[in-house]
Formats: C-alpha cells, structure tokens, sequence
C-alpha cells in the first residue's frame, strides 16, 4: 500500500481544478456543481467553497445519486440508495460539473448522464474527478482531472477524506504487474 | 433477503433501511422523476386471490416506476376459479419466469407455502395473507408515523400507538405490533373482548377496552375495519352499539392531543369504525398513506430484487 496523494496535494489538486472550472466556464454564474455521493459530495463542496473564495460569490452546489441508474446491480451486493439534492434553480440550460474522486471504467458517470438526463437538459455536462486510474470501458473523459494514476486493474485505489475517515489522502492497494 | 413474507424476517437494521430507502424514493417520485431504470426486464406478477384496490395499484405503480414489467393477474378471470391449486399456479408463473410474486390469499400461510416451493427461483412478497400478515402495510404505516412523528429519528422509539377495533380479524394489526414493537414503539390494541384473537396476551403490546382513556395518551390513533365478510359469527350485538363504543368520531378526536394523528388501511366502513368528518379531517393522514405505499413498495422490490441474487453476493 502506498500513498499517492497527500492531503496537501489534494488541497492543492482542487484548487487548480477550481480555477480551471471558471477559466473554461468564464466564472461561476451558470455552473451547477453536482458531486456523486458520498465522496465526491463533499469534494463538490469543497471546490464550491474554493470558487466562492476566489469569485467573491456564492455557486450552485447540489449531489447526485446515481444507484437507480447503475448497470451493474445485480453484479454486486445491495447499495443503499443516498439522497439527490439538486438546487432549486434546476439544471435546465445550465452548464453542470459532475464531480467523484475515482475516475475508472467510465460506468458510474454513464450512470449519472441518465440520472441528469431524467432531470432535465443541461446546456453542458463537465467531468472532474480527484484521481483518473485509467481502464475505461465507455467512451467517455474527464475535463478536470487531480491526479492520473497509472494503476493495474487488480490494484485499488482508495480516497479518504476528513468528513468521512478523518484525514486527506489516496492510497494505491496491491501489487502492479 | 429474499422475500418477504412476515415482519419476523427482518431485523432492526433490514426495517430502517426499508424506511430509509423509501424516504430517497418518495423524493423521487415527489420531483420531476416518475421513472427509474432499475428493474427494466425484471418481470413481477401480482397474483390476487383476493379482492384489493389499494395494495394491488400500489405494487403495480410501484413496479412500473421502477420499470419492470407487471403482469396482473386475479383469482376471477384465470384459472384460479376453475379451482387450479397454489402450486399449479406457482408452476406456471414459474415456467414465465417470474423475477417476484406478489400475493395476496385469503388462507394465512399462502405465500410461505409458495416461498417454500424448492424449484420457485423468484421472489415472494405478501401482500395480505388472510388473518397472518400484511408487512408492506405495516412498512408504510412505520413509513407514515415516522415522517410525521419521527423527529428525524431512524426508528419509532418512544411513540405511542393504538391500534383499534377488529383485531381479530386484521393482518394489518399484527404485522403492525410486530413492526412498531421491533421500532421501539408501544402499542396499545384497543377492541372489544370478542375482537381479540386467542393468545393477545403474548403479543407485544398492552390491552384495553376503554377507547377513552387510551385516546389522550397516544400519538397515533389506527383504526381497523370491522371485517364483516370474515365474520361468520356474531362479535357485537350491531353497528350503532360499536360505533359508539369502538368508533372514532368528532367528540372522540377533541380527546386527542393535538399533534396526534389518525391512519386507517382503508378501505374504511365510514360511520361504523370512523366517522366521515373524521375521516376527512386535517388530522388525518389516510390518503397520504396511499402515497406513501408506492415509495414503500418501491423500497421493498427495490431491497429484494435489485442487489445480486442470493447465494452470489460473495463474488
């Protein structure tokens, strides 16, 4: 097991990845952050915190969970359902950034395009994950990316985080090939 | 958990994750979103052997949000009334590939008896067995009290309920001690002596005969319907002498306190068990008991048929 990231390199990842979101955007007015429970929830609320810093205004911040969308269901054990908060001004015309921490077979941000799709018709759909591992499966990317992390696929990427395990850091578990 | 079939199959935690699961769902269905992908190509039977409105519209809206695909099928109209047996039927469903039965029958122990079937590989949910359970009533009853009552709790831990009228013959009754019990809830069965089954006093809740003076105690009044086609036998000497011992009506609401609220699982007898005024009070919370049915029998197929099928799970 080895550390990828520390907590100041993640600090630091999100707040490039926050100036980024608002060059490629031209500031905060039309985004909606949408973090992916639970971990890129709280992500989501950090860049929103972080882009209220550097813009002076506050941005629309909501989570999305996408368990009802999953293709892999019956592959794996019962997950709990976690809740979708979406801001109140909708997503209609806006431009949505869809955060998560692992970026890995594609399928999870599948899943959130039809959860999104069933809540309304954004004007855009952007990508930012803490860690991209590599091995997709669909054809899709990230346009904000922390960390690219070549990994083997028998590898496992951990992210914790304070909210949830009490410190800031990303693990790699197992042996590359 | 493969099925469902009495509210002795589930633990604390199964019961609040059930309550939890509904609560995101009924988010759902409340917003713009009607429909979820998450059982597309699953196919659930409702087999009814037994009248329903309420539970049989409620599973197939449930089962159609989640997009599977429903077949209705009823004792009159198939060969139920020809006298084909339970297990004949089971073979069929079996032959179709049902994913998940659902069924309601008038002999207690019916869909034990289909889930104990070794070559039915599909889900079986109660929906009404006769006078044994009915857990996806008492799952939205618990669903309803806690969204009213709740506080934000995960269970009913210190709610008073009573539970009055025809306990004898009421499913609804049964499954819901079992389920508040288990919740932390106290219940009180109020019913006149004949309208109490054999062996009340094991059950896990208090009894009395005085609607009275259970009604300023309590924080939800249940109200039963006096289930005239199963009584073959005369239990009160007739209506107007219930109605005015065991009836809820206007005088009988001013007992209660303010913050309790009055539920029945319909369909109600009005002017025998409640009075219409009653029944269509601000504190009653009937009809939202019907909307919370579809979130709740969401979360139970939900909970049964989307996770890995048993015996798979380690992989």
């Amino acid at each position: 097991m080895s550390v990828a990231l520390s907590a100041p390199d993640i600090s630091r990842a999100l707040i490039r990845i926050s100036h980024e979101i608002l060059e490629r955007n031209q500031g905060a007015e039309n985004i909606i952050l949408l973090g992916i429970p639970t971990r890129g929830a709280h992500l989501a609320t950090r860049i929103s915190q972080t882009i209220s810093t550097i813009e002076g205004r506050d941005v629309a911040v909501g989570m999305l969970d996408i368990t009802m969308h999953r293709d892999d269901l019956r592959m794996r054990p019962l997950r709990a359902i976690m809740p979708t908060s979406i801001p109140s001004s909708g997503i209609e015309g806006r431009d949505v950034v869809l955060i998560d921490d692992v970026f890995f077979s594609g399928r999870t941000i599948r899943a959130a395009l039809d959860a999104l799709g069933e809540i309304g018709r954004p004007r855009s759909v952007q990508l930012a994950v803490l860690v991209d591992r590599g091995h997709r499966e669909l054809p899709i990317r990230a346009d904000y990316v922390g960390k690219n992390l070549p990994t083997s696929p028998t590898q496992s990427v951990r992210v914790h985080l304070t909210e949830i395990d009490g410190i800031d850091e990303v693990l790699i578990e197992g042996e590359s090939n | 958990m493969r099925h469902l079939l009495s509210i002795n199959d589930l633990s604390l935690t199964d019961a609040i994750g059930i309550l939890d699961t509904a609560t995101e769902l009924s988010r759902i269905s409340d917003g713009q979103v009607k429909k979820l992908p998450t059982l597309r190509g699953r196919t659930i039977v409702n087999l009814f052997a037994e009248d329903s409105t309420r539970t049989r519209i409620s599973f197939e809206a449930a089962a159609k949000r989640l997009s599977a695909d429903v077949i209705n099928f009823s004792a009159k109209g198939s060969s139920i009334s020809k006298g084909e047996s339970l297990k004949d039927t089971a073979m069929t469903l079996q032959a179709m590939g049902a994913d998940a039965v659902v069924i309601r029958h008038g002999a207690s122990g019916a869909p034990q008896r289909l889930a104990d079937l070794e070559w039915m590989t599909g889900s079986v949910i109660n929906a009404g067995d006769g006078t044994h359970e009915h857990p996806s009533q008492a799952l939205l009853d618990a669903f309803t009290i806690r969204k009213h009552l709740g506080k934000g709790a995960a269970d009913l831990a210190g709610i008073k309920v009573a539970i009055v009228g025809d306990v004898l013959h009421s499913r609804v009754a049964r499954s819901n001690v079992l389920l508040l019990n288990l919740l932390g809830a106290h219940v009180t069965l109020v019913a006149p002596p004949t309208l109490l089954p054999v062996g009340v006093e094991s059950w896990p809740a208090t009894i009395s005969y005085d609607l009275d003076s259970v009604l300023s105690q309590v924080d939800v009044v249940m109200m039963l319907r006096v289930q005239q086609e199963r009584m073959s036998d005369l239990f009160f000497p007739n209506a107007r002498e219930y109605s005015r011992y065991f009836g809820l009506n206007l005088q009988r609401l001013a007992l209660m306190q303010p913050h309790a609220i009055i539920m029945h699982p319909g369909p109600m007898n009005r002017g025998l068990e409640i009075a219409a005024e009653v029944a269509d009070s601000a504190r009653s919370v009937i009809v939202e008991q019907v909307a919370n049915g579809v979130s709740v029998r969401m979360a139970i197929l939900y909970v049964l048929l989307a996770g890995a099928p048993s015996g798979s799970e380690s992989n």
